[in-house]
């Protein structure tokens, strides 16, 4: 009937005119609303989960080393610092590593932290049933003992240099033994500087100060709120509209627009990640290591960054770790060689040219693909085929985890110590050196000599040999380490970025 | 004349649980054949390094260690014994998280619609009151414009020059409910309400101008006119209100589009709805998630082309009188 019909557009139109008379009326005052006391970091995900053994995704480990606290810490150069414990030593042999822990320090439901939740935790991380990620960083403990209150002592296979280091992560993160995993998840119970105060599933995540953190220094902000815009173009926004203070982007892109508008600064950080070519030096036309130099030599790694990510990095070596980073200029043909390329073909036999099959994930970072295509078209003019073949990111961890390619254009991550960056991977009983494809006793006796050393300054030169054998091999193609860009309005001070991408610093970040 | 009718309804509501189910086994299907799963949508490539007795207590704890026709009906189970299964994601039943999700979209679904009517109804009146003359591609324009522009170029593009410029960016403020904070919620729906009404105006405006010029040529509105009606009682009256059907079809049709969520203009304006929950939820391969919000989705849909329907029977007599 025309007349109710009438009255529906009616009832429509007021509705509207309601909303934006209310909309418009109203925008000016919320835009002018200031930020609260607390500080809010825009991100474009919450946690996966809230269970620190498990967490490998970024805004997880983010939000979880706010929560928890570990034995060992990195400072913000990346070296090993007491965390929870105060101080360990090594006994002469290697095989004894005593750790003397903080005392006084609490759990946030206010039960004390004592040797027996490192123990139980310890012990937790290592048996197989929790699947804890980091299982394999404890492989040469054979035991943890808890003589007294303050002091735990584990019993070790042999020497591990890279243990201390291993245990800074928070997927080390100590727990209280009363606390179960299904527990945890809903309720963190850590020892960090932070608290749970309060979760909206997709939205929004906030800490509470934790006054009985054992820090020497409180955190300064009462709040931090973990806020979730999906898009980061629209995090930029939020901050140029001031109702976020801090943000980390990876593309430079976002970064570049960000600092655009003149009222945030964004600060670059050398990323310990690394973009890589993996090589499956068991697979294929790739078997030949003269295929695999005549790769190597065929590509320019800076027109691969200028093309791919603005120019928005460094080319690098292997190990991006400060303490130990590789000199890119020592590879074999530090710059492109088409010649010798031909040559290391030729002397392959397959001066034809070859074809390798390589798998490339979209979605999973924002340069990968245009990656792939530039070492496409540069290894067109050395013969070489690079078949590409982009992934839905599910489906290339699928494929990634099988270790089912040729070739892979990845972005991997990297760690502050050599051993816990590469050792996995390339020792032929590596957890990954099925995906890294290549291994060698020579390999294997370098890294075993680099866990028995504890001594830093005889450590790089060992790792300098890891180094130099893995780019003699072509065991993979590394490119180039990008930045992390970590975003501030003009009212934040304090916050301290990292290469690993850690937020730890915001325990010492203000808003004023 | 009743037990016809009632065979009718029966048979509309047999249809209608064969189409859910259908439904819910194209979804299972698809989602079990999109590679990767939960395990490896949480590790990433972490999971290669796994050991098979670690993989083993994952599928156990993800539950993917049952068959798959067992895995179908658990779910199943979950839907009618009320919590629509669990996301481990968020800690919370699929059903707590749709509550949450769902009245957010209908809520930017109604605004859009409004938006949508009102821009696009008048224009295309405008438009069929002189075909071909300027007025008219006036507003072909403007419907050309609402459907070639991709929402998420205008999506950024506003909220960009919002933010930027007049530091108006409700958005950025964490996502507030009607009942939290009225004026808040009614600011931060306005720009994606604005943004899906725009881009949904131009079939309105479209399917408005050809059944408004198609009932005009009708003799019933020349007899009109020569009785005296005034123009604007015969435009709103008799035209307008007589061109009503094929409007309502268009506007159902979208609105159900509407409520299935609208990803990308959550996703910009960061908008808690069933198009994000759905979108995390194949991210994270909860399969739980999809699966249920999915039906969900697709009993809304149900409804209101059911709504639709009866609608016909208050603005036309004839479908009343059939």
């Amino acid at each position: 009937m025309p007349r109710g019909a009438l009255s529906a557009v009616g009832i429509a139109a007021a509705l509207s005119i309601a909303l934006t008379s209310c909309s418009s009326s109203s925008g000016p005052a919320a835009g002018g609303d200031s930020p609260a006391k607390g500080l809010v970091v825009g991100v474009t995900s919450d946690p996966d989960t809230l269970f620190p053994w498990k967490a490998t995704q970024f805004q997880a480990v983010n939000v979880l080393q706010n929560l928890y606290g570990t034995l060992t810490e990195f400072d913000k150069d990346l070296n090993v610092v007491p965390g929870l414990a105060e101080s360990w030593e090594t006994s002469k042999d290697g095989e004894q590593l005593t750790l003397k822990l903080r005392q006084g320090v609490t759990f946030a439901d206010g039960s004390t932290f004592d040797s027996e939740d490192v123990k139980a935790s310890l012990e937790k991380i290592m048996d197989e049933k929790t699947a804890a990620v980091a299982r394999a960083s404890l492989s040469s403990v054979k035991s943890v003992d808890a003589p007294d209150a303050n002091t735990v002592v584990l019993e070790l296979t042999g020497p591990d240099a890279a243990l201390p280091a291993n245990l800074a992560t928070v997927n080390m993160a100590m727990l209280s033994s009363d606390d179960t995993e299904q527990e945890l998840t809903t309720t963190p119970n850590g020892t960090g500087p932070f608290t749970l105060s309060k979760r909206v599933a997709s939205q929004s995540i906030t800490l509470a100060r934790n006054d009985k953190y054992w820090g020497p220094e409180k955190p300064k902000v009462p709040t931090v709120e973990f806020r979730v815009i999906p898009d980061e173009s629209s995090i930029v926004s939020a901050m140029q509209s001031g109702n976020v203070q801090l943000a980390v982007f990876d593309d430079p892109l976002v970064a570049q627009t960000a600092e655009g508008g003149g009222t945030i600064t964004v600060a670059k950080t050398p990323q310990l990640n690394y973009h890589v070519l993996q090589l499956n030096a068991r697979h294929g036309e790739l078997k030949d290591v003269n295929v695999r130099l005549a790769i190597q030599c065929a590509i320019d790694r800076k027109q691969v960054l200028d093309t791919a990510a603005l120019g928005e990095g460094e080319v690098t070596g292997p190990i991006t770790a400060p303490a130990y980073k590789s000199d890119p200029s020592k590879r074999p043909c530090p710059t492109r060689d088409l010649a010798k390329a031909a040559g290391y073909l030729a002397k392959a036999g397959k001066s034809g040219g070859v074809t390798v099959k390589t798998i490339v994930s979209q979605g999973e970072y924002a340069t990968s693909v245009n990656e792939a295509q530039n070492l496409k078209a540069q290894l067109a003019e050395a013969k070489i085929n690079l078949e590409l073949e982009v992934l839905e990111s599910g489906a290339f961890v699928d494929r990634w985890v099988a270790a089912d390619f040729d070739a892979a254009v990845a972005l991997n991550g990297g760690r502050p110590d050599p051993d816990g960056s590469y050792g996995r991977y390339f020792t032929s009983d590596g957890n990954l050196n099925k995906v890294a494809g290549y291994s060698s006793p020579e390999l294997d006796k370098l890294f075993a000599e680099g866990k028995a050393t504890t001594d830093q300054a005889a450590r790089k030169p060992i790792y300098d040999q890891v180094a130099a054998h893995l780019e003699d091999n072509a065991a993979w193609i590394w490119l180039f380490a990008g930045y992390t860009y970590t975003a501030t309005t003009a009212n934040v001070q304090g916050f301290v970025p990292m290469a690993s991408g850690s937020l730890q610093y915001l325990r010492t970040t203000s808003v004023s | 004349m009743r037990r016809i009718a009632g065979n009718r309804a029966a048979r509309r509501v047999a249809s209608t649980l064969g189409t859910l189910f259908g439904v819910a086994v194209f979804v299972f299907v698809m989602l079990r054949a999109i590679p990767g799963n939960q395990i490896t949508a949480g590790l990433g490539t972490e999971a290669a390094a796994l050991t098979p007795a670690q993989k083993q207590a994952l599928e156990q704890y993800y539950g993917l260690d049952q068959p798959l026709v067992t895995q179908f009906f658990a779910w199943l189970g979950n839907m009618f014994t009320g919590n629509f299964g669990y996301s481990a994601r968020s800690q919370q039943s699929v059903l707590d998280l749709t509550l949450h999700a769902l009245p957010v979209t209908f809520e930017l679904a109604v605004f859009s619609i409004v938006l949508a009517l009102l821009i696009g109804v008048p224009l295309g009146m405008l438009s069929a009151s002189r075909a071909n003359a300027p007025r008219d591609a006036f507003g072909q324009v403007v419907s050309l414009a609402g459907l070639s522009i991709p929402a998420f170029l205008l999506a950024t593009t506003l909220l960009s020059i919002f933010a930027a410029s007049f530091g108006f960016n409700p958005n950025g403020q964490g996502f507030a409910t009607l009942i939290e904070n009225p004026l808040l919620n009614l600011q931060q729906m306005f720009l994606p309400a604005l943004v899906l009404g725009f881009g949904i105006a131009a079939p309105i405006l479209r399917t408005t101008r050809t059944a408004v010029l198609e009932v005009r040529s009708h003799d019933f509105v020349r007899t009109a006119r020569a009785k005296g009606v005034p123009e604007r009682r015969l435009q709103v009256r008799h035209v307008l209100g007589n061109a009503l059907v094929p409007i309502v079809t268009m506007t159902g049709l979208q609105f159900g589009y509407l409520l299935g969520g609208a990803v990308v203009v959550e996703q910009v304006f960061s908008v808690p709805g069933i198009g994000r929950q759905v979108l995390l939820g194949i991210q994270q391969k909860e399969y739980a998630v999809v699966q249920s919000t999915v039906l969900v989705i697709a009993l809304a849909f149900v409804v209101v082309n059911l709504l639709t329907d009866a609608l016909y029977r208050i603005i036309d007599p004839r479908v009343r009188a059939s």
